[in-house]
């Protein structure tokens, strides 16, 4: 019970748990990078007016997203260092799948983005003479990152949560490092619940900033 | 890449067994989670869009806390805090003679964490249809609780069945993360395979497979039903 709740196992184990934090940072950073690239690309090759263009696209998105995410981490551990030749550490094969899988997210979330930029733009751009590269990054994209921030940063809160099913395959994020304190020290009460607000005290500011966003952007 | 292929090991004992027995307790979790994640999720979205502060803020508390906090830790919370959380007695009772505690932990757990996400898809639902049918309800001397019964559940419930699909297929994939506390479905077990034989590639292959036909049927099947239940000319009401 909480009668013998014991918060001096939290400061005592306090650089550990940072590093593990650090750890959930990093991963979650990278993700959203190389997933929001990775995405935007197959977001205008799922646009593009090349079939087997789009057809790929469409496949790689379908394919990840009926996946459970555990699974594409097993399988990127197991994948990446045959692909590489070499054992390349559990860190990196997992970044890895946390990109490729972030991106097929991306991807819908960007294509329904750029669709939501007015027709009239593309066609004004092409009338000045723009190619599809320069009105793709001076005309749509920025209009359509802007319409999309407040989903953007839903999926980088989601994101930051899922970082957590590193567990299954032993990556020191948070959670792991909560664990490993709380099967030493015999405190699994303790840890789990800080465990469980450190991630609801992140995750609620972000999407309550999320909310004040929309208010700004909705006009 | 050096590795050898051998594609028999899935029909090989005990890995076909294996591979069976998790796909159906990836099944039962799913459906069993849905059912309470289903029910719940309705009752916490009406909630949330019905005239009373209290409910409203209840059912408020309960979507932000589930949603803000990861389905793993949520699931140990479950596990190893909760039965510690209870008086000693019934702590006693959940740790020794809980009917097949994993199982049950992990529905409990995948329930009401999905039930937080249906709610906010109920809310949805009822909130686009737009006040003018709820006034409309009322004004001809409905009670508020037939205004939901009759006006604006059986419209919003159409509008939200693609976003509840999707919720469907989530519960179905989040289903592997009962694996974390000992449920040996689809995804745990191509794990153990690959553990026992080295065939990874095959194992997770087969898990893939089989989580890519049920979310085809699923999608399938319920375009089916989202055509069938149409009501003609409401179709726009969702875009409103």
């Amino acid at each position: 019970m909480f009668g013998d709740f014991d918060t001096g196992v939290i400061f005592d184990n306090l650089h550990f748990l940072v590093e593990g934090m650090q750890t959930t940072l990093v991963l979650t950073l990278i993700a959203i990078g190389g997933g929001l690239i990775l995405g935007t690309l197959l977001a205008l090759a799922r646009l593009s007016r090349f079939r087997a263009l789009s057809f790929c696209a469409g496949g790689y998105v379908n394919f990840f997203r009926s996946m459970p995410l555990i699974l594409v981490i097993f399988w990127f551990y197991f994948l990446v260092p045959h692909v590489v030749g070499r054992p390349v550490g559990g860190f990196y094969s997992v970044l890895v799948a946390f990109v490729m899988f972030e991106a097929a997210y991306y991807c819908e979330i960007m294509r329904a983005g750029i669709q939501s930029v007015r027709k009239g733009q593309i066609y004004a751009g092409q009338a000045l003479g723009l190619s599809y590269a320069q009105n793709m990054r001076y005309v749509v994209l920025p209009q359509a990152f802007r319409n999309m921030v407040p989903i953007l940063m839903t999926q980088a809160i989601i994101l930051f949560q899922d970082t957590s099913l590193v567990y299954v395959v032993g990556i020191k994020d948070f959670l792991v490092s909560a664990d490993l304190v709380a099967n030493r020290e015999n405190r699994i009460l303790e840890m789990f619940t800080t465990v469980a607000l450190v991630y609801f005290v992140i995750c609620l500011s972000g999407s309550l900033l999320v909310k004040r966003l929309q208010r700004k952007f909705a006009r | 890449m050096n590795y050898n292929w051998d594609w028999g090991v899935l029909f090989r004992e005990p890995y076909l067994d294996w591979l069976i027995s998790g796909f159906l307790w990836t099944i039962s979790v799913s459906l069993a989670a849905w059912i309470l994640a289903f029910t719940l999720g309705s009752i916490v979205g009406i909630a949330r869009t019905v005239d009373n502060d209290w409910a409203r803020g209840i059912a408020t508390c309960y979507v932000e806390t589930f949603r803000n906090i990861p389905l793993l830790v949520q699931m140990f919370l479950w596990y190893f805090v909760f039965p510690e959380l209870l008086p000693y007695d019934a702590g006693m009772w959940v740790k020794r003679e809980l009917p097949m505690p994993e199982f049950t932990t992990a529905v409990v757990c995948l329930g009401l964490y999905t039930a937080s996400r249906v709610a906010e898809q109920v809310r949805a639902g009822i909130e686009a249809i737009g006040q003018g049918q709820r006034n409309a309800g009322l004004a001809i001397g409905l009670t508020p609780a037939q205004v939901y019964r009759y006006v604006l559940l059986p419209v919003s419930y159409r509008i939200i069945i693609p976003p509840l699909t999707s919720e469907f297929l989530t519960i179905f994939k989040n289903s592997s993360v009962a694996l974390t506390i000992g449920v040996l479905e689809t995804t745990a077990q191509a794990r153990q395979i690959e553990e026992y034989t080295f065939q990874g590639f095959e194992a997770f292959t087969a898990a893939t497979l089989l989580y890519i036909v049920v979310t085809s049927v699923v999608m399938l099947l319920m375009k089916l039903i989202e055509g069938r239940v149409r009501i003609p000319g409401m179709i726009s009401l969702g875009a409103k």
